[in-house]
């Protein structure tokens, strides 16, 4: 054996020796064995509170939107928080599949489909909150250019509100066809190993009878580069047209340039907190140690650590052009963020965001996945502060003193925001009951990564 | 259907050098069948890159040519509403969606281009061979050649079936 060449660069990235078939077992555990105790708790928990953010939405939306906490001046808080919040999470799942796909980070097989999942449930809750703020949801349609009796009126393709639609439906629609591309040979793998029934047949339909021939896994690959291509440049056009729904107003604090590449930093570590705080519960819940192993949670604090630091530069770098510019109004807003009313939530968001994922400088801490556990929850709350901070302390105190006014959010607005938790984990826990939460196909690709093509034990090479 | 002779593998060695031999001593390949996506397996089958780009270029092309014709002729002819005293032919303002529309019509041509031309649709009642989906690699040469089972046989196959 001493000629197998074993490098640190080339670790294996699946723990122990596993065969092809016990992959496909270990995958499919959860999908044959009977459902678990605790996933019936977890799963009736969030039903639960979905149920609670559900009866919220139903009065809404029945009363009028006069039952959130809005004024004259503060006219977007709780709701346009939670849906940047929401679409910034959906980011790390199209950067883990699309992404480190095209720059061959193979370690990201282990947790693409269930992060590609996540942003789906992801922008599923984000796409709540616009929708609700219309007031009158039934004509939420009118956002759509189609011939109408109205002469035809069309939409005004120049307001930032409205490429946010074709934003987040394109962005949607094209992570869910990334989704099921990469799900399809899963299903079939699943087909083949279901006996006859409901089950099966559920499967055989879904499966598209994909049958394993290399003509057509040489087109998929070629679909899924393509796909990987251009998921890239929309993931990035998602957060930066989001950020240009501030950026083109004329508010002092929105109206910055640094916006688009700030916001996207910001989505992209959020949305791998809430990676991290979704797979270090999986992974241990349904006994996939082996396949996302301490490395992968380490990559993924790495990528929290570069992402945090930028974000902690973006907040730097605003308030410096604040004080460069000259412009009072610019001065008095950031001043009024860090001292002025909301200056708890001011520092809320900076201890969380730029303070704490900083400890992930030491691999004491970025190996231990309880500590890991408790930064992701740190940093999912910095982030939802960062984007109340942002939208709450920019439009109570504007130009004029005469309209300044407060905001505090009503229970209505905190309840249907702790729903949106309830839908987003009511959703991830059907899709881990049901569906491979790793991507068998892709992690059989990989297990003789490292191992020198050590796959079956006959190749010794000594 | 006894045109065909199957080999199985048990691994992705074992039917990469199969499909090479086979290839270079000129055996029909008709396909191969495998659980992933096995690197260098199109190149020892001889298969042609894939026209896909091509599909997902045009696709891009049109969708974005139609969104931002669209844009102009909806804010600047159809109905020209003065909007903050812009011009009514915003250019910048419509690449965002110009650029949202091109990648979708891109990325649902390629997609429903792939299942078309590789005929996979929901609901398909697919032949499988054993254990494919699963741990087996299987090699299908033509039979019309008598050497093919033989030449399976001494490739390692662990079976070879006449179907």
């Amino acid at each position: 054996m001493a000629h197998n060449p074993v490098s640190s660069l080339r670790r294996p990235l699946i723990e122990g020796r596993r065969s092809l078939r016990q992959l496909t077992d270990d995958i499919m555990r959860p999908l044959t064995e009977g459902v678990t105790r605790r996933w019936w708790i977890a799963f009736f928990g969030s039903l639960i509170v979905l149920l609670i953010g559900a009866c919220a939405i139903g009065y809404q939306v029945s009363t009028g939107i006069g039952v959130w906490g809005l004024n004259r001046t503060v006219g977007w808080a709780f709701d346009i928080t939670n849906f940047v919040f929401w679409v910034g999470i959906g980011h790390a799942g199209t950067l883990i599949s699309a992404i480190l796909f095209l720059f061959r980070q193979k370690w990201r097989t282990s947790i693409n489909r269930s992060a590609e999942a996540m942003t789906l449930f992801a922008v599923m809750c984000a796409g709540v909150f616009p929708i609700i703020h219309m007031g009158r949801p039934w004509v939420g349609f009118w956002f759509l250019p189609y011939p109408n009796s109205r002469g035809p009126l069309w939409v005004n393709f120049r307001s930032p509100l409205l490429w946010d639609v074709f934003a987040i439906s394109t962005y949607f629609t094209v992570s869910a066809v990334f989704w099921y591309v990469g799900l399809v040979p899963d299903l079939a793998t699943i087909r083949d190993r279901l006996k006859n029934g409901l089950k099966r047949t559920i499967f055989k339909v879904l499966a598209f009878g994909w049958t394993g021939s290399n003509r057509t896994w040489s087109r998929y690959e070629t679909l899924y580069l393509l796909l990987a291509g251009l998921a890239t440049p929309l993931v990035l056009s998602v957060h930066t047209i989001v950020s240009m729904d501030f950026a083109t107003s004329v508010i002092p604090g929105w109206h910055t340039t640094i916006f688009p590449p700030y916001f996207v930093a910001g989505a992209v570590f959020s949305g791998f907190a809430m990676v991290l705080t979704l797979l270090i519960i999986a992974r241990v819940v349904m006994g996939f140690e082996h396949i996302i192993t301490i490395r992968h949670l380490e990559n993924m604090a790495k990528v929290i650590i570069v992402t945090g630091s930028l974000v902690g530069l973006a907040y730097g770098t605003e308030f410096f052009i604040a004080w460069f510019s000259g412009s009072k109004y610019e001065r008095f807003t950031f001043i009024n963020r860090a001292f002025g009313p909301f200056a708890w939530a001011y520092w809320i968001m900076v201890s969380c965001n730029v303070i704490s994922p900083q400890l992930l400088w030491f691999k004491k801490l970025r190996t231990s996945p309880l500590a890991l556990f408790a930064l992701s929850l740190v940093v999912n709350v910095g982030m939802w502060f960062e984007r109340f901070v942002i939208i709450v302390t920019s439009l109570h105190r504007d130009f004029l003193p005469s309209s300044w006014a407060t905001y505090s959010p009503t229970k209505i607005e905190v309840f249907t925001f702790i729903g949106s938790f309830g839908l987003f984990f009511t959703l991830f826990l059907l899709f881990v009951r049901v569906l491979p939460v790793i991507s068998i196909g892709e992690v059989k690709g990989v297990l003789s990564f490292g191992r020198g093509h050590a796959q079956t034990d006959h190749g010794a090479k000594s | 259907m006894s045109t065909q002779v199957i080999g199985y593998f048990d691994s992705e060695e074992g039917l990469l050098h199969a499909t090479r031999d086979a290839r270079r001593a000129g055996l029909t390949i008709v396909d191969a069948f495998t659980p992933y996506a096995v690197h260098g397996l199109d190149d020892a089958m001889g298969l042609r890159r894939s026209r896909l780009p091509w599909v997902c270029f045009l696709a891009g092309i049109t969708g974005g040519t139609f969104a931002m014709s669209f844009q102009i002729w909806s804010s600047a002819s159809s109905w020209a509403l003065n909007v903050g005293g812009k011009p009514f032919a915003s250019l910048p303002a419509f690449v965002p969606v110009t650029f949202e529309v091109t990648v979708l019509s891109a990325a649902l041509a390629s997609a429903f281009a792939f299942f078309a031309r590789s005929r996979l649709f929901p609901g398909k009642t697919a032949a499988v061979l054993q254990r494919v989906t699963d741990d087996r690699f299987a090699l299908v040469l033509g039979s019309e050649d008598n050497r093919a089972a033989a030449f399976l046989k001494h490739a390692g196959a662990l079976e070879v079936q006449v179907p």
